[in-house]
């Protein structure tokens, strides 16, 4: 097979894979519509303890919902670097995705920990178990997202850039950009809505 | 091979869609616009009750079509559009998973308003004697 045939049947393959990654994502924003439901349903139900108003600080949320923006951004530019070929580039961005990220679930499990110590743990009421439950599933994607991402960085470090791992980096990039725009919704329905008095 | 020799471009028509450094910047810039003005909104109170809520719903939309077309890059798809066609069926399917269950359960939420000691004694009037409710 000469090498322009292979070239061209290699995009095509990338092309479907991507697709499927697609379809896949598709789905998981099925699951995460099913959690948002399920915590419009139950964000009233505080079982008399406090509200969203008074557990969330916005302030703080606004500073994880611009770190995992950020890493979004800085997630493209590693993709980019990576259909460039430039392995530097891509180690470099991948890095700093990597500990925006970190920091992002850093801040989220911060939080968690302050919550469940003041008492208002997902047993409390309706309300905490859908919120914890929503946001959990979100920082566990975040998770895995890091894994991915760890374990990337190491084939490219040891590897290089051969054709496999350039289209790893796009799906795993797929997916972070994907895990920022879930952020937004949880931004804006559990925390800014949260906030609002109706 | 020459990467940009005619060969990758017969294939193009299958590649995946993939965006510049200026798209990413423009597509980060416009989402942490939208994010701050969003904040400001709620923490200034410019508005107020559903006008508010009505506007951060309206900016985060709008975010996520800046982030589709600016990090997914799915206005720059080529037909036959598979990707933007599963993704309008995945919404079809979570305004009905979504605005289905709000509809069912404020339908069915006998137990709005109450205390937790008033939802305890309406639990077992309803378990001893099935009242239907209106």
């Amino acid at each position: 097979m000469s090498e322009a045939v292979q070239h061209s049947r290699h995009t095509e393959e990338d092309a479907k894979a991507m697709f499927g990654f697609w379809v896949y994502i598709m789905t998981d924003c099925i699951l995460f519509a099913s959690l948002f439901a399920t915590y419009a349903v139950l964000h009233n139900n505080t079982y008399g303890g406090p509200g969203a108003k008074d557990l969330f600080s916005l302030d703080f949320v606004l500073v994880e919902t611009l770190l995992l923006l950020t890493s979004s951004f800085t997630c493209g530019l590693a993709v980019l670097a990576a259909r460039r070929r430039d392995k530097k580039r891509v180690l470099a961005w991948f890095a700093v995705t990597f500990l925006l990220g970190l920091a992002f679930l850093g801040m989220e499990l911060h939080e968690f920990s302050d919550l469940v110590s003041e008492g208002h743990s997902w047993q409390a009421s309706g309300f905490l178990s859908a919120f914890f439950t929503l946001v959990g599933t979100h920082g566990l994607h975040i998770s895995a997202g890091l894994l991915w991402m760890g374990i990337m960085m190491v084939q490219v470090w040891r590897r290089g850039l051969v054709r496999f791992s350039v289209k790893r980096l796009m799906l795993l990039g797929l997916f972070w950009h994907f895990l920022d725009i879930v952020w937004i919704f949880i931004f804006t329905f559990v925390y800014l809505m949260g906030a609002i008095a109706l | 091979m020459n990467k940009n020799s005619a060969v990758p471009r017969i294939a193009s028509r299958h590649a995946p869609a993939h965006g510049t450094a200026k798209s990413y910047t423009v597509g980060f810039g416009l989402s942490i616009a939208l994010t701050l003005m969003a904040y400001a909104l709620v923490d200034r109170n410019v508005l107020a009750g559903w006008d508010l809520a009505m506007a951060i719903v309206g900016l985060a939309l709008v975010q996520l079509v800046v982030q589709l077309l600016f990090f997914l890059h799915l206005g720059q798809e080529s037909k036959p559009r598979l990707n933007l066609l599963t993704l309008l069926f995945a919404l079809l399917v979570l305004l009905i998973v979504v605005l289905g269950s709000l509809w069912i359960m404020s339908n069915l939420n006998h137990y709005k308003a109450m205390t937790p000691a008033e939802t305890e004694t309406h639990i077992q009037d309803e378990e001893l004697i099935y009242k239907k409710q209106n």
